[in-house]
C-alpha cells in the first residue's frame, strides 16, 4: 500500500511547478524591503527584492500610498551603490512606483547626478526616469542636458532623450518645441535608431506646419534612411503630404508618388508593405497607380511568414472596395489562401475574393464557402455573412445561389449575433430583390419554427407582417404565425397576435380565419397578448361594431409613431399623472441635439426657487429643463431650438466663454458658457453687456448674472431679448464680460473681501436665418416632396462664384441654411461635375420646408445653383431664397 | 494612422495563459481584471495555433496581436489595427531573441522566472511608453547584460562571497558573447 503513495508524491512533487516566487506575499517582501536601509547595503539582496517586488506589481498587486512611499524613500537610499546592475533595478522600480511630484525632488538630484555621469547606460537610463516623472518646472532645469544629450555622440543616449522628448511634447509643448534644432541634427545622426527617433519627434514638434513638414520630407526623400523603421515612418509622411497637396492641385502627377513607389522596391519588406499601402490608402488613387503595389503584395500573398500574407491580404482586401478590378490578378493566389491554418488570413481571402469574383465564379466560390464555414469562428463568419450579401446584391441574378446559402447557414448552430446578421440580410435581400421574395419568407418561416432568440422571432415576425399579405399566397403563412402562439414566450405570442391582426387588416379573404384564430387568443395567460387580441377583433369590427372608419384601421393600429423612440421614452418619464391626458404632439422629433417642441405648461413649474440646478448642460433634455427651471424664461413659451455651442473666445486665454443661442417664438436667450482659468482668481457677479444697438428687432428684457465663479468649474450667465413674434430676426451683438475679480491667497485658498471691477472683450454673437432652421430628416423625400404640391414653391438660379471643389460648395449652402441633408445626398462622389443635394428642415413657426439644390460646375471652377423650396407658407419659402442671396 | 508606430502592450505568459511578465503601454485596459480579461481571451484564441516556427498574427477588438512560443512560454505583442504588421513582428522577433540570449537558450518559464529581473529590463530596453527603443537582440541583450560592476565602485563596498558572486557572473555573460 505504501508503495502507490509515494508515487502520487513524485507525481505531485512533479506537477508542482518551481517558481521562485512561490507563495509570496506582500507583507513580507514589504518587510523584506528594509534591507535598502542597511548602512551596509547588500546589493544582491536588494536586487532580489526589487526583484519580487516588480514581480508583485507586475501581477497585478497594488501597493497603498503609505506603502509606495515607503518603498519609494528606501530605494532612493540605494543609489549610494555603485553596483550597475542593482542601479538598473532602481531605475525600473521608480518608473513603476510613478512617485508623486513631492517625493520626486528626493531623487531628482541622484538622477542629475547620474545624467552627467561618464557611463553612457547610466546617462540614458536616468533621462528616461528622469523625463517619466518630471514636471514642467523641473523640466525647465534639465532642459540643457536634454538638448545635450539629443546630440550625444552615444546612441544609445541620443535616443533616450529623443524618445523622452516624443513623450514630453504631450504635457510641455512649449518646452521640447525649443529643441528643434537639435532635433533636426539628430536627423543626420548616422546611427539608425536615433535617426528614426529624431524623425519621430522633429514630425510631431511641426506636425501643424505644413510647409515646414513638406520641406522635411521633400529634403529626406532624396537620400534613404537609416533604418528601416525610419523609412517607414519617410513614407507615413511622404503619403500624409501626398494625400493634402492632391487635396489642392488636382492636376498633373502626384507629388511623392515616386518616392512611394521607389519604397516597394525597399529591401525590407517592413518599408515595402507600408509604401504599398500607403499608396492604396492615397486620396482617390487610379487603378494605374495602384497597380505597382498590388504586384508586390501579390508576392507576399505566397509568403510562408503568417504575418507578412495577413498584411498583404489584409491591404488587398481595403483596395477591392475600391479597385476590385485590379485586385482580380491575384485571385488564384487568394484561393489558395482560403486553405490557411490562420483562418483570419483565410477569411479576409474569401471576403476579398467575393468583391472581386465576376458573376460566373460565384457558384464556385459559394462551394468553397460552404466547407470552409463549418471550421471557423462565428466572429469570421458574419464578416462573411456581410461580404455575402453585398455581392448578392451586386449580382442580382445569383441571389438563388445566394439565398440558398445564406438559409442553410442559418440552420446551423450558431451564436445570436451570427444569426442576427444572417437574418438581416435575408431581410435586405427579400427587400432589394422582389423575385427572392417567397423564398426568402418562407425560409424564414422555417426558422422560426425552431429559433431559440425571442428578439429575432419578433423581428421576423414583424417583417412577416409587412411583406406576408403582400405575397402571392399570403394564407400559407398563417400556419407559421399561429404555431407561435402556441408555442412560444409571451413577447413572441404577443408579435404573433399583431401580424396575425395585420395579415386581417391586409387580405380580405382572411379576415374570417384570422378572427376565429384571435379569438382564441383571447383566453392566453398573458396580459399583453389577451389585450392586443381584444384591440384587433374590436377594432377591426370581428364582432359587428363599426368603432372607426375602416379606411383608418391599418393607419390607427400599424401607422408608424413617426417619433424618435427614445425622446417618446423621456417625454413620458416627465408626464406627471393629471387630469390632462399625455400629449403625444409634445414629444420632441428632433432626433439630434436640439428640442423641437416644449410641453405646455401645467404641473411642470420651475420648483426650486433657491438655487436653480445649474449644471453644463449640452444635450437636448438637460437643455429644457435648465430653462425651464429659471424663472424669468419659464413665460416664453415652447423651446423652438437651441444652437450648438460656439467658442467666444480663443483656446488657452484667461477666461473661457461659449455661447448657446436659445430661440423661442418670440425670445432669443443667449446662454453664456464661463470657465475660469486662473486658479489664483475668483470671479464674481459676472455678466454678459451685450450691445444691441445694430440689431434693430431685438430688445434685451432679461440678463441673469452668475454669482460667483471659482477656478476650472463652469458656470452660466444669460442674456434674454425680445423679438417680434415668428419673425426670422437676425443681427449681430457685441458682447463684453464684466465681473469683479478677488484675488486667493494660496496659503488659505480663501478670497479676499475686495475685489477689483474688470471686463473682457468676447467675439460677436450672430443671429443669422439658419438658428430658426430644425434640422427633421424626412425618410422618403420624394414622397414628402411631391406630397408638399407646387403651390409653396419658389424656383430661383444663383452663382456661387469659383469654388475648390464642389463638396465645399454643397457644405457651405448645408451650413448656410441650417438643414438636414437626406438620403445621404450631402456627400458629393469624387471628380464629378454636378450634383443635386436634398434638403429639409422645419422653419420656425412650424412650418416644414424641403429644399432640392442642383449644383454645376464649369470649366473654370465656377460653381452655378438652382434652388428649389416648397414649404407650406410662400413667404417662408421666398425667406429661403433670400438667405442664399444674402449669404 | 499614428505618425509614429506605437506598441500598445506586449506579453509573455505561460502555458496556461498566466503572466510571467506584462507591460502595457496604453490607457485601453485601465484596470487590473481588463488587462487580465484581455490577456485571457487572447491566450484562448491563440493557444491552438502552431506559432512556434514562425511568427503568427491574429486580430483582437481593434488590435493586431503578433505571437510566437517556445516551449511552455507565450510572447505576444499588440498594437492598433492601422500599425504595420512587420513593424510589430520585428519587435517580437527582438523580444523573442533577446530573451532567448538572456536564458542561455533555455526559453522556459521556470528559467523565465528565476531571471524575472533580466526579463523585466529587457522590456525597458524594447519599448519605453510605447515607443520602439531597439529591435535588434543582440544589442537589446547587450544593454541589459553589458556590465555587472562600476569599475570605479570601491572594493570596500563588497563583500568576498560578493565578489565572487559577480565575478562568476561576468564570467558567465562575457562567455555568452
Amino acid at each position: 500500500m505504501a508503495q502507490p503513495l509515494v508515487k502520487k508524491d513524485d507525481d505531485y512533487d512533479d506537477e508542482e511547478e518551481y517558481s521562485p516566487f512561490l507563495g509570496i506575499e506582500k507583507g513580507t517582501v514589504l518587510q523584506e524591503a528594509r534591507v535598502f536601509n542597511d548602512p551596509q547595503l547588500d546589493t544582491r539582496k536588494c536586487s532580489q527584492v526589487i526583484t519580487k517586488l516588480l514581480y508583485l506589481l507586475n501581477q497585478g498587486e497594488t501597493f497603498t500610498k503609505v506603502e509606495a512611499t515607503e518603498v519609494f524613500f528606501g530605494v532612493t537610499k540605494l543609489f549610494q551603490s555603485r553596483d550597475i546592475e542593482l542601479r538598473r533595478m532602481v531605475y525600473l522600480m521608480i518608473k513603476e512606483l510613478s512617485p508623486s511630484s513631492d517625493d520626486v525632488i528626493i531623487v531628482t538630484s541622484s538622477l542629475m547626478k547620474d545624467m552627467n555621469s561618464k557611463n553612457d547606460m547610466y546617462r540614458a537610463n536616468a533621462i528616461r526616469v528622469l523625463c517619466r516623472i518630471t514636471d514642467g518646472t523641473l523640466l525647465t532645469q534639465i532642459e540643457r542636458y536634454l538638448k545635450q544629450a539629443i546630440v550625444d555622440k552615444n546612441p544609445v543616449v541620443a535616443s533616450a532623450a529623443l524618445v523622452s522628448g516624443i513623450h514630453l511634447l504631450q504635457t510641455n509643448p512649449e518646452i521640447v518645441k525649443r529643441w528643434s534644432n537639435e532635433v533636426q541634427e539628430a536627423v543626420q545622426s548616422r546611427a539608425p535608431l536615433v535617426q528614426f527617433h529624431a524623425l519621430g519627434l522633429l514630425h510631431q514638434i511641426r506636425q501643424n506646419d505644413r510647409l515646414a513638414i513638406n520641406k522635411l520630407v521633400s529634403s529626406l526623400t532624396r537620400g534613404t534612411a537609416r533604418s528601416p523603421l525610419a523609412q517607414c515612418l519617410l513614407v507615413r509622411y511622404a503619403s500624409q503630404v501626398a494625400s493634402e497637396s492632391a487635396a489642392n492641385s488636382q492636376t498633373g502627377d502626384r507629388p511623392l508618388y515616386d518616392f512611394l513607389d521607389s519604397c516597394l522596391r525597399h529591401k525590407s519588406e517592413m518599408v515595402i508593405l507600408e509604401a504599398a499601402r500607403a499608396i492604396a490608402e492615397l486620396n482617390g488613387v487610379t487603378s494605374r497607380e495602384v497597380t505597382p503595389a498590388i504586384t508586390v503584395l501579390q508576392l507576399f500573398l505566397n509568403s510562408p511568414k503568417p504575418v507578412l500574407r495577413f498584411a498583404a491580404i489584409r491591404t488587398l482586401n481595403k483596395v477591392a472596395m475600391t479597385h476590385p478590378m485590379a485586385v482580380t490578378n491575384c485571385n488564384i493566389d487568394m484561393e489558395s489562401l482560403i486553405s490557411d491554418q490562420n483562418r483570419s488570413i483565410a477569411t479576409l481571402a474569401i471576403t476579398t475574393l467575393l468583391k472581386t469574383g465576376n458573376e460566373s465564379s460565384v457558384d464556385r466560390l459559394m462551394k468553397q464557402i460552404t466547407n470552409f464555414m463549418s471550421d471557423i469562428a462565428d466572429e469570421f463568419k458574419i464578416v462573411v455573412v456581410d461580404a455575402i450579401r453585398s455581392l448578392c446584391l451586386k449580382f442580382p441574378l445569383k441571389y438563388r445561389s445566394l439565398m440558398n446559402f445564406l438559409c442553410n447557414i442559418l440552420r446551423e448552430e450558431g451564436g445570436f449575433e451570427y444569426k442576427k446578421v444572417i437574418v438581416d440580410s435575408i431581410v435586405i435581400l427579400i427587400r432589394d430583390i422582389p423575385e427572392a421574395k417567397e423564398n426568402g419568407l418562407l425560409h424564414l418561416c422555417e426558422f422560426i419554427e425552431d429559433c431559440e432568440f425571442t428578439y429575432l422571432s419578433t423581428q421576423i415576425l414583424h417583417f412577416l407582417g409587412i411583406e406576408g399579405p403582400k405575397a402571392s399566397d399570403p394564407s400559407k403563412y398563417i400556419r407559421y404565425i399561429y404555431n407561435r402562439v402556441h408555442l412560444e414566450n409571451a413577447t413572441v405570442r404577443a408579435c404573433a397576435v399583431s401580424t396575425l391582426a395585420k395579415f386581417a387588416v391586409m387580405v380580405d379573404s382572411l379576415k374570417p380565419r384570422i378572427y376565429v384564430l384571435l379569438r382564441r387568443c383571447l383566453f392566453d395567460s398573458d396580459d399583453e397578448v389577451r389585450d392586443r387580441a381584444t384591440l384587433y377583433l374590436k377594432t377591426l369590427g370581428a364582432d359587428g361594431s363599426v368603432l372607426v372608419n375602416e379606411k383608418d384601421v391599418p393607419e390607427i393600429l400599424f401607422g408608424s409613431l413617426d417619433l424618435p423612440l427614445g425622446n417618446l421614452e423621456t417625454s413620458l418619464k416627465n408626464y406627471e399623472p393629471s387630469e390632462e391626458p399625455f400629449d403625444l404632439d409634445s414629444v420632441p422629433k428632433e432626433v439630434r441635439s436640439q428640442p423641437l417642441a416644449e410641453k405646455k405648461g401645467s404641473g411642470k413649474k420651475p420648483n426650486g426657487l433657491g438655487a436653480p440646478p445649474i449644471t453644463l448642460a449640452s444635450s437636448v433634455d438637460a437643455y429644457e429643463k435648465m430653462l425651464r427651471s429659471i424663472e424669468e424664461f419659464a413665460g416664453f413659451g415652447k423651446l423652438f431650438k437651441s444652437s450648438a455651442s460656439l467658442e467666444l473666445t480663443e483656446a488657452e486665454t484667461e477666461y473661457a466663454v461659449n455661447v448657446v443661442k436659445h430661440i423661442f417664438d418670440r425670445h432669443v436667450v443667449f446662454q453664456y458658457n464661463c470657465t475660469n482659468t486662473i486658479p489664483e482668481q475668483l470671479l464674481e457677479n459676472i455678466t454678459v453687456v451685450v450691445d444691441a444697438s445694430e440689431a434693430e428687432e431685438f430688445s434685451e428684457v432679461v440678463s441673469k448674472p452668475l454669482r460667483s465663479l471659482p477656478y476650472n468649474s463652469p458656470g452660466q450667465t444669460f442674456v434674454a431679448f425680445e423679438k417680434p413674434d415668428g419673425v426670422a430676426a437676425v443681427g449681430k451683438f457685441p458682447n463684453v464680460l464684466k465681473f469683479i475679480v478677488k484675488e486667493i491667497d494660496p496659503s488659505t485658498g480663501e478670497a479676499e473681501d475686495d475685489g477689483v471691477e474688470d471686463e473682457y472683450q468676447l467675439e460677436d454673437v450672430e443671429v443669422v436665418a439658419a438658428d430658426y432652421m430644425l434640422k427633421v430628416a424626412v425618410s422618403n423625400f420624394r414622397n414628402a416632396w411631391e406630397s408638399m404640391g407646387e403651390d409653396g414653391e419658389r424656383v430661383d438660379e444663383y452663382g456661387l462664384g469659383p469654388r475648390g471643389s464642389l463638396a465645399e460648395a454643397v457644405r457651405a449652402v448645408i451650413d448656410l441654411l441650417g438643414m438636414q441633408p437626406c438620403e445621404g445626398t450631402e456627400v458629393v462622389p469624387t471628380n464629378v461635375r454636378s450634383h443635386t443635394c436634398l434638403l429639409s428642415g422645419i422653419f420656425i413657426g412650424n412650418v416644414k420646408v424641403l429644399a432640392r439644390l442642383s449644383f454645376g460646375l464649369d470649366a473654370s471652377r465656377e460653381v452655378a445653383m438652382k434652388l428649389v423650396v416648397r414649404s407650406d407658407n410662400e413667404a417662408v419659402s421666398d425667406l429661403i431664397h433670400e438667405i442664399i442671396s444674402c449669404g | 494612422m499614428e505618425s509614429c508606430p506605437s506598441i500598445k502592450n506586449i506579453l509573455l505568459l505561460d502555458s496556461e495563459g498566466k503572466r510571467v511578465a506584462v507591460k502595457y503601454y496604453s490607457d485601453d485596459w485601465p484596470t487590473n481584471s481588463t488587462k487580465e480579461a484581455f490577456e485571457k481571451a487572447v491566450f484562448i484564441k491563440t493557444q491552438k495555433t502552431n506559432a512556434r516556427t514562425e511568427a503568427e498574427i491574429a486580430m483582437f477588438e481593434n488590435n493586431i496581436v503578433v505571437y510566437k512560443f517556445a516551449q511552455d512560454l507565450h510572447f505576444f505583442v499588440t498594437g492598433g489595427e492601422d500599425e504595420n504588421e512587420l513593424i510589430l513582428a520585428s519587435v517580437l522577433q527582438g523580444f523573442f531573441d533577446a530573451v532567448g540570449i538572456l536564458l542561455r537558450g533555455n526559453v522556459e518559464k521556470k528559467e523565465a522566472l528565476e531571471n524575472l529581473d533580466l526579463i523585466l529590463l529587457c522590456l525597458d530596453e524594447i519599448i519605453d511608453g510605447g515607443i520602439i527603443l531597439e529591435t535588434d537582440a543582440n544589442v537589446i541583450a547587450g544593454k541589459v547584460a553589458s556590465h555587472s560592476i562600476d569599475s570605479n565602485a570601491p572594493l570596500s563596498e563588497q563583500t568576498i562571497s560578493q565578489a565572487l558572486a559577480t565575478a562568476r557572473e561576468h564570467l558567465a555573460r562575457s562567455l555568452l558573447k
